[in-house]
């Protein structure tokens, strides 16, 4: 028992130095979509991990655990999704501020200025 | 008879998720659950029509089971990646957008492969057109963009075609 609980509380510090990692990347990255990248990320393998410690402490929570890391995992993605498909919907391009490679590659952009004149809206996107 | 089958699988998921939450089972919390779901079922909501992709064959299911593990390796692999970004004094990252086109046909494929796509971190499903996928990656390498997107898609892809069909 008191075995289990000690695994349990080093898989949980595991999942809690992801959690970390995570939130100092939310400081330290240029611009929104790579925020994303991290913050919203952390949810899987920090809060997977934290789970499966607590799972180990508490054998009985298993099926609880097991179904809010299903809903997690199917909610997170879709919800990040959502955002960044919104963030480039206003116009923001994954270029980053202050340096000037003109060589980033964005295929949607490109993709909507050809709709744009197809459709003869010009590009008002 | 279609109906009876998206309806059947609509039902089993549903359980499925009610047996898994209340755990520690008790008769009365089962019945009212199933009753619920029953409900739900056969009430006439649009939503409930995806479930008919849902297969039951057992080749299928022993492929899903393969497919989790497979997502999860992944994970930890790209998490661990993008932490060392994180931690590295100069973030070495090069962001931007690739298109990558998909086999899957049914709307719970695609659904599935763009989910795993954004749960592994360093990638993020911007938007899906048709067969079209539009991914933004934290680092875009310049010479083979398009033969590591088309990788880390027909990796999951190999799974999810048999599994949705």
């Amino acid at each position: 028992m008191e075995v289990l609980a000690i695994i349990g509380a080093l898989i949980s510090l595991a999942g809690s130095l992801f959690l970390l990692l995570a939130a100092i990347g939310i400081f330290r990255m240029p611009d929104t979509y790579n925020r994303m990248q991290t913050g919203t990320k952390a949810t899987t393998l920090g809060s997977l991990l934290f789970f499966i410690g607590i799972g180990f402490a508490n054998p009985s929570w298993w099926g609880k655990l097991l179904a809010l890391t299903i809903f997690i995992f199917i909610t997170n993605p879709l919800s990040s999704h959502v955002l960044a498909r919104a963030l480039h919907f206003i116009g923001k391009s994954p270029l980053l501020k202050g340096s000037n490679d003109l060589e980033v590659r964005d295929d949607l952009a490109v993709e909507k200025a050809e709709e744009a004149k197809d459709t003869g809206k010009g590009d008002q996107v | 008879m279609k109906t009876f089958t998206y309806r059947l699988k609509a039902f089993l998921v549903l359980a499925g998720v009610w047996l898994i939450l209340i755990y520690p089972f008790s008769l009365q919390e089962l019945y009212t659950g199933l009753a619920i779901a029953l409900l739900l079922v056969l009430l006439p909501l649009p939503g409930n029509r995806v479930y008919a992709e849902i297969g039951l064959a057992p080749k299928r299911l022993i492929f899903t089971v393969v497919y989790i593990f497979v997502l999860i390796k992944e994970i930890f692999r790209a998490n661990i990646d993008v932490a060392f970004r994180v931690i590295k004094p100069v973030l070495p990252i090069k962001p931007g957008i690739v298109k990558v086109k998909t086999r899957l046909k049914s709307r719970l494929g695609r659904l599935a492969l763009a989910n795993s796509i954004t749960l592994t971190p360093g990638t993020i499903t911007v938007e899906i057109k048709g067969d079209e996928l539009f991914i933004h990656w934290i680092f875009v390498d310049a010479g083979d963009a398009d033969t590591a997107t088309q990788k880390i898609v027909s990796q999951f892809e190999k799974y999810l075609e048999v599994i949705f069909g």
